[in-house]
């Protein structure tokens, strides 16, 4: 049904730390890994050899630097950017076949996969380009939360978050409810100003973003206070460089 | 957006025979008999191969029924049902015209709004889509409903109203280039809203997070031909409007006419691929493509 829930019990999403993420691609492959081996049609890739290689993700981390308008030295940030759960989805109320919808449970974002006709639209609609056509099925891809993961009793309590939680070596990505204030990722949020992408858009997204802290703008404060390192050349590197001098 | 040629074929084919319908459900031209079965069977043809030609770029086919469940929220399945309803409401009226001879006027009518609310279901496809700032406009519709007007009057061979009819949509087609072309801008998205990382400085795109391509990059980040959009849209005007409505201004004969129809027709075609390959789709923010 692509009505969308006016409220949902949960609001299960991610926080992505901008700040710790160190760029690796590790989530971009265990999701892959995850999502090609258990829910759904594996996530397929085409030519995967030849010339123009092609594949399906729901997990991609692009780079961006950012020039601080005070002249401080350039930042680059890592950026992993997969289906935000919208509580507005644009992708759940345009889909024709009723295979997106929106559950009203815990708020995550699904396609039935044997309803979904493959006309793209869903995709379309997303701001964010969280939704792919895999380009074997021809149906249409997107993250699920490892919904298939995180109420699986026959796994240990530890494995029971997204596989890109699971396996980030860095700690950057963490998994909750953020409709409980007082859950880990409404406190990170809070704590640290998590903000929304393209608010504009009106989506109202569930995941957040935690912006990267200011770097400091000094190298380190006792630097003035130690001893020059590099000291006058001596020898024949020295007389070399008098003589340099004086040309 | 990538410019697929059945999506292409399908809003331009549908357009027309929709809009040829309308025209003869209001009995223009007044025909009967063999005359009208080639009038409404052309109007069929066009609007049913429209239909069919929607069908190729979808990746499951087969499913195709299950898109009439959802018209409570989405106009792809509203205009499904639009397009079945309104074929069996004018495929009843042209029956009756073929069959017996009479015109069920209020029928007509009926048939000819719905031809309308048909293509203007199409055009809420795009126009519903706030992630493609250029198409989230009501100019979108105005001028899916002038062209298919313009085109419909064009083949009923109803010559005042077809001139005046491409001329507002060649009016309207110039307001909506023209405002359009600063909607992304206007629309409040860039890097640093896409990335919620220009509250630090100037953001750019470092490094994309693949190699080669992918769907999102094929599909939505078309940027190749862009560089000739200028040329295209003057070609567009002069073919699918100044052309037409000069030959239709000389005295009226068929050969001007079917001249007139090829023009409009290629003019159409060449619109309808700058709808989508001029459409930004703000996912290309990303890649900083915009």
């Amino acid at each position: 049904m692509t009505e969308l829930p006016t409220s949902t019990d949960r609001k299960l999403g991610l926080v992505i730390d901008l700040d710790t993420c160190v760029g690796c691609h590790a989530c971009v492959i265990s999701c892959k890994g995850w999502n090609t081996e258990n829910y759904g049609a594996p996530l397929a890739d085409a030519d995967a050899y030849g010339a123009h290689p092609v594949g399906s993700f729901l997990n991609r981390v692009h780079s961006y630097e950012i020039q601080p308008a005070n002249d401080a030295p350039a930042q680059l940030i890592h950026f992993p950017k997969s289906c935000l759960h919208c509580e507005d989805a644009p992708c759940v109320t345009v889909c024709p076949t009723g295979a997106s919808y929106k559950r009203v449970e815990d708020g995550i974002v699904l396609v039935n996969e044997s309803d979904c006709i493959g006309c793209g639209l869903c995709a379309w609609a997303c701001p964010y380009g969280a939704r792919e056509l895999d380009p074997v099925e021809k149906v249409m891809k997107k993250c699920t939360l490892c919904v298939d993961r995180i109420y699986n009793e026959n796994l240990p309590e530890v494995d029971r978050v997204p596989a890109c939680v699971r396996t980030c070596p860095a700690g950057a990505r963490h998994f909750g409810d953020f409709a409980d204030p007082a859950s880990n990722v409404s406190q990170l949020v809070a704590d640290r100003g998590g903000i929304e992408l393209m608010p504009e858009q009106g989506t109202k997204p569930v995941n957040r973003y935690l912006p990267p802290r200011p770097k400091d703008a000094e190298i380190d404060v006792l630097a003035p206070l130690l001893a020059p390192v590099a000291q006058e050349a001596t020898g024949f590197i020295g007389w070399l460089d008098t003589m340099l001098e004086k040309l | 957006m990538h410019p697929a040629p059945s999506i292409i074929l399908f809003t331009a084919l549908s357009g027309l025979g929709f809009g040829l319908l309308a025209f003869l459900c209001l009995g223009y031209p007044d025909v009967t008999g063999w005359v009208a079965v080639v009038f409404f069977g052309f109007g069929f043809a066009l609007a049913g191969g429209g239909l069919i030609a929607s069908t190729f770029h979808l990746g499951h086919p087969e499913r195709a029924m299950k898109a009439f469940t959802q018209w409570r929220t989405s106009w792809l399945s509203r205009e499904g049902w639009l397009a079945v309803i309104t074929l069996a409401v004018t495929g009843l009226y042209a029956a009756a015209v073929v069959f017996t001879g009479t015109k069920i006027v209020p029928l007509g009518w009926l048939g000819a709004a719905l031809c309308l609310g048909t293509v203007y279901a199409t055009s809420m496809i795009y126009a519903q889509l706030k992630s493609i700032p250029r198409w989230h406009h009501w100019s979108t519709s105005a001028m899916f409903l002038l062209l298919a007007l313009s085109g419909g009057a064009l083949l009923s061979g109803t010559v005042s109203a077809a001139i005046v009819l491409i001329l507002a949509a060649g009016l309207m087609q110039v307001f909506a280039w023209t405002t359009g072309d600063s909607r992304l801008r206007d629309s409040g998205s860039d890097i640093a809203s896409a990335t919620g990382l220009g509250a630090i400085g100037k953001v750019t795109a470092f490094e994309p997070p693949h190699s080669g391509g992918n769907y999102l990059t094929h599909e939505m980040v078309f940027v190749v031909a862009r560089k000739h959009a200028m040329k295209l849209r003057v070609i567009a005007l002069g073919l699918g409007f100044a052309v037409p409505i000069f030959l239709l201004l000389l005295p009226f004969n068929h050969v001007l006419a079917v001249l007139a129809i090829a023009a409009h027709l290629a003019g159409l075609f060449v619109l309808r691929w700058l709808f989508f390959a001029e459409a930004e789709h703000v996912v290309g923010l990303y890649y900083g493509k915009r």
